[in-house]
């Protein structure tokens, strides 16, 4: 196992092959499919070091999980794997079951994305922890129980003693995670592959996740791969960084030099594509125009070339080989085993080196399939919003100082009730899912309401749209009360008020064409069917897509595509505000950008307001005019986007934004952090007082027992700290938490 | 934005491209279902069986019925292809006759009973709640009794088994309740989907929802539970002309030459074999004709390889 002397160099990379623990050569994945054998992984070559963390990422189907499950030995029987993967010296490509099960587990370990499936619910968590430590040591039970304990206080979770005797349905997600890690490291591995660890977790908790693993890592000396999507989680917890697209690994190098200065067109865009936490509103996202590639009809030359601003003849003809860039900006060939070089695919890596990401890309909310083809639509997009603003002049005049407020919540509450089983179904208690809400939402102003998941977020959209009934409070909408009315009355008024989904897959009835779909909101108000058919069109052109795409089915768009179908079929009755639930948490990183930019177009030429529902800060502080922080059912803080980020007052605001990755190695390294502990507490069963004590930082370490007594027996009241910021804490302070960027 | 900025292209040109995507999805339908070469055949197949009995009545000269020329009890040969039976009937006139009020049934029970249950279920679990409990009680109901001796009573009662609407009606009664339930299970968990929830956003009643969204994408359980109840239907009719209840003598159906010729196998094969296969080959065509309707329905599939 370790010894004292590996740990102790960690960190640093030394040179030489002798400390490798992975080192994967011209590895590719093919799967047999019907229409033709799918490359999913061509020619990865890496190599990691003991006690190093490299980080891959890429977006969904660039083939990073495929790579570490070959790693593994855990892909299906008929995908063909070529090329050699050495653990620890030992090739694992071709090797039988029974062998490479010798190696999984013991020498590489493995975490998986969801921490539910992952843990078999029948077993304790100290039985499947111990199970891993037996499986590949000849050790009595006692003894690997022990290890079981001495794992779970590694991976940092409290009360360990009454947790290893817990199924893992009694754990919330994070400490389930954590159980993984902890069977990762069962048997003190040399390398661990994480394959999206956090993604299925909140940011408060994946924070502290991230830090157990840290902890865990430093403890054992196993070296990491941390494969995500997450550019920012990327920058703060690895040494090295390979970007993978199209199933190629397109830029490989220390996490500083990918980061500050790509080589790469495809890492220039990721980055330009990303709203930033650390940057002020003004500036547009640049997204990378088109879709990633369809791995089965891959162009030739360079799989970025479609997409890419820089592609000349070369680059649709040639595939770029994997170079670093010398001092003379020559493109020159590197061993893979020299870890401190930045490489990178592309013929023309030599002439990007200070390029910013606006420089390259367009800032422009319009997606096609290719440059050409979006040229076209980008006019006929105008044109149809020419049209449409020619009978809109009217209104355009008064956008004066004062907005109006069009909606208006008061007191909002919803208690959803627990049944008991069986046959009288009798009340036994009730989820406090929204407990006493009040917003305002004004004309042509983004409102957005962000929170963690169970927070009660979504629920607040459905009830001022009606689809669900509130126990008690008020909403109104232009001064009429929407809570009145019977569903029947309310058919008008859904006109004004419209609903877009976050998932694109699930919102869009999968036996509907697009054009069905979008005119479904017109035909169900009794607008004609030649009417509909043309004003589909309009909004095909509106959102970015061409009309011909009207007749498809929705399965043959992408998720970026879909989330505009959506969006268009919102705004088929022209409403006058859009709830967005979540709208681009579903979608990789550059095609968000595009339905980002396109939701600022339409705000502004529609004169749409938008209530913003989201867990994500980064892009919540790059659209929203207005913040309101939820947590457990209760507003924690409000006041305009530029102040909330600016002077965070509530301890949850200032938790929440301090736990928000940033893409930026040094920035995320330094910064101060508010780290929380523990999980959501149930909604069935809230703390008394103020919700957020059993959390707060506040409270466990700055607060005497005195102050402590109003925290737990009164229920703060939103008051007014100034100018319009409110927050909910007896105690609270405001904190500056982000260093004001350059721009 | 008001209603004003209606389209601004002029009609004719509009109601033309409404009629031209209309054709091109129902083509589409129609060349995913010519990819299904086992439905295509089955297809074909049943429509030559339906000519057969109904347009063969009137080619053929003999009847379904009991004629003196017919000499009784002869196998096979150029006057009588399928042979006669001991009373003197011409079993290709038999089969042709028999085959048609089969047909008649079997389709009709399965639309009705299709539309009723589907109905049904969808309503109940798109409602849910104290909806659901009470209209899937009277499904058990339904359910539980058992139903041949249920259709046999009515039927004695009723004194109308002798003609095939009333056989057919009173079929069709007892066995929408599987469907309605199979639609339920699947309805409960499509309710859930969020375009469901869109449609609901933007104003849709409870009945747009059922028909547009909920039973659009039940149509594969739909149509596999619709195709058994074909065969369903042809055996319970089978089993009621055996029980005296169904289509009486002098008319004919296949379920009743089946049970006239049940001791007869072995020694005049000619009078069993012919109804057995064609109830074997109705049966067969619809599930596949099903299989193919169900694929060709769901825009998914891209490409049917079979």
């Amino acid at each position: 196992m370790t010894t004292t002397d590996q740990k102790s160099n960690e960190g640093t990379t030394p040179r030489g092959t002798d400390d490798v623990v992975l080192e994967v050569r011209d590895l590719s994945v093919t799967f047999p499919s019907d229409d033709g054998p799918l490359p999913a992984v061509r020619e990865v070559s890496y190599v990691l070091r003991r006690g190093e963390a490299l980080g891959i990422v890429g977006e969904s189907g660039s083939g990073k999980s495929v790579t570490s499950m070959a790693i593994m030995g855990l892909l299906p029987k008929n995908a063909r794997v070529e090329g050699s993967a050495r653990v620890l010296g030992q090739e694992v490509v071709g090797l039988r079951d029974e062998k490479i099960s010798r190696i999984r587990g013991n020498r590489i370990a493995m975490i998986f994305q969801d921490p539910l499936t992952s843990l078999n619910p029948v077993y304790t968590v100290g039985y499947q922890i111990a199970e891993a430590v037996l499986a590949h040591h000849k050790v009595g039970k006692k003894a690997a129980m022990d290890r079981a304990l001495d794992l779970l206080k590694l991976v940092g979770i409290p009360h360990p003693e009454q947790r290893i005797k817990q199924y893992p349905h009694e754990l919330s997600g994070g400490m389930r995670q954590r159980v993984v890690i902890a069977i990762a490291m069962a048997n003190e591995p040399d390398v661990i592959i994480a394959d999206e660890p956090t993604t299925a977790l909140d940011v408060t908790v994946q924070a502290q996740v991230l830090e157990a693993l840290e902890a865990a890592r430093k403890e054992t000396g196993a070296a990491l791969v941390l494969i995500t999507h997450d550019l920012g989680v990327v920058a703060g917890h690895v040494d090295r960084v390979g970007v993978m697209y199209g199933g190629r690994m397109v830029e490989m190098g220390p996490v500083e030099d990918v980061f500050y200065r790509p080589r790469m067109p495809y890492a220039l865009g990721l980055l330009g594509s990303l709203p930033r936490l650390d940057e002020d509103r003004g500036e547009r996202l640049t997204p990378i125009l088109g879709t990633p590639p369809s791995l089965l009809a891959l162009p030739t030359g360079c799989a970025f070339s479609p997409r890419c601003p820089m592609a000349r003849d070369v680059c649709h003809e040639k595939e770029p080989r994997l170079l670093a860039t010398d001092e003379n900006g020559e493109r020159v060939r590197v061993p893979v085993e020299d870890t401190s070089a930045h490489t990178a695919a592309c013929h023309f890596s030599d002439q990007l080196g200070e390029t910013a990401p606006e420089d390259l890309f367009r800032a422009t909310s319009v997606q096609a399939d290719t440059v050409v083809k979006l040229d076209a639509a980008e006019e006929r997009a105008e044109e149809a919003l020419d049209e449409i603003s020619d009978s809109d002049t009217g209104s355009t005049e008064e956008s004066g100082r004062e907005r109006e407020t069009i909606l208006t919540v008061k007191d909002l509450v919803k208690n959803f009730p627990i049944r008991s089983k069986g046959l009288l179904k009798r009340k036994v208690g009730e989820v406090q899912a929204v407990s006493g809400i009040s917003l305002d939402l004004r004309e042509k102003e983004t409102l957005a309401l962000v929170g963690e998941s169970g927070c009660g977020k979504s629920t607040t959209a459905r009830l001022i749209l009606q689809l669900i009934k509130q126990t008690s409070g008020e909403v109104s909408y232009m001064g009429q009360p929407l809570h009145t009315l019977s569903p029947r009355q309310m058919r008008p008024l859904r006109r004004d008020l419209q609903l877009v989904f976050q998932d694109p897959f699930a919102s869009l009835d999968p036996r509907m064409t697009v054009s069905d779909i979008i005119a479904e909101p017109m035909r169900i108000h009794g607008r004609s069917n030649s009417d509909a058919k043309g004003r589909v069109k309009e909004l095909l052109d509106l959102v970015g897509l061409s009309s011909e795409h009207g007749s498809r089915y929705p399965h043959e768009f992408s998720g970026g595509q879909r989330q505009r179908i959506g969006i268009a079929r919102a705004l088929a009755l022209n409403p006058k505000v859009l709830l967005l639930d979540e709208p681009v948490s579903a979608l990789d990183v550059s095609i968000q950008a595009g339905v980002i930019n396109l939701l600022e177009d339409l705000q502004e030429e529609l004169g749409l307001s938008y209530m913003f529902v989201s867990h994500d800060l980064s892009v919540v502080k790059h659209i929203a005019d207005r913040v309101a922080v939820m947590y457990l059912g209760k507003i924690v803080e409000t006041g305009t986007t530029e102040e909330l980020f600016r002077a965070p007052s509530h301890p949850y605001t200032q938790a929440l934004i301090s736990a928000i990755p940033l893409p930026d190695p040094v920035k995320e390294r330094t910064r101060e952090r508010i780290v929380v502990t523990g999980d959501v507490p149930s909604p069935a069963d809230p703390p008394s007082g103020c919700r957020f004590r059993t959390r707060c930082p506040k409270f466990a370490d700055e607060l005497s027992e005195s102050e402590r007594t109003k925290c737990v027996e009164e229920p703060p009241e939103l008051i007014d700290r100034g100018s319009g910021h409110r927050d909910a804490c007896h105690y609270s302070k405001v904190m500056e938490l982000l260093s004001a960027s350059r721009s | 934005m008001s209603e004003k900025k209606a389209p601004v292209a002029p009609r004719s040109t509009d109601a033309e491209s409404v009629g031209g995507a209309e054709r091109t999805q129902l083509q589409m339908i129609v060349s995913r279902f010519a990819r299904h070469r086992a439905a295509m055949v089955s297809l074909v197949a049943l429509v030559v069986i339906v000519l057969f009995t109904f347009v063969g009545p009137f080619v053929w000269r003999w009847d379904h019925t009991v004629h003196l020329e017919i000499p009784p009890s002869v196998p096979p040969n150029a006057d009588h292809p399928l042979g006669t039976t001991t009373a003197g009937h011409d079993v290709l006139g038999q089969l042709m006759r028999g085959t048609q009020q089969t047909l008649k049934v079997a389709l009709t029970v399965s639309v009705l009973g299709t539309v009723v249950g589907s109905l049904w279920g969808a309503t109940a679990g798109y409602y849910g709640g104290r909806v659901d409990a009470l209209m899937m009680r009277v499904v058990d109901v339904f359910l539980i009794v058992p139903l041949l001796i249920m259709v046999a009573a009515i039927a004695g009662n009723a004194r109308a088994g002798t003609t095939w609407y009333a056989v057919a009606l009173i079929i069709a009664f007892f066995s929408w309740a599987q469907i309605a339930r199979v639609v339920r299970g699947v309805v409960l968990s499509l309710r859930e989907q969020d375009y469901v929830e869109a449609a609901k956003a933007a104003g849709a009643s409870p009945g747009w929802i059922i028909v547009r969204h909920l039973l659009p994408n039940a149509a594969g359980p739909i149509i596999v539970a619709a195709t058994l109840l074909i065969a369903v239907a042809i055996l319970l009719e089978a089993g009621m002309s055996f029980l005296q209840f169904g289509i009486q003598p002098p008319d004919i159906s296949l379920g009743q030459m089946i049970s006239d010729a049940r001791t007869a196998v072995s020694t005049r094969p000619w009078l069993f074999y012919p109804p057995g296969l064609m109830l074997l080959a109705i049966c067969l065509t619809i599930n596949f004709i099903g299989d193919g309707l169900r694929d060709a329905l769901d825009p998914r599939q891209t490409m049917v390889r079979r």
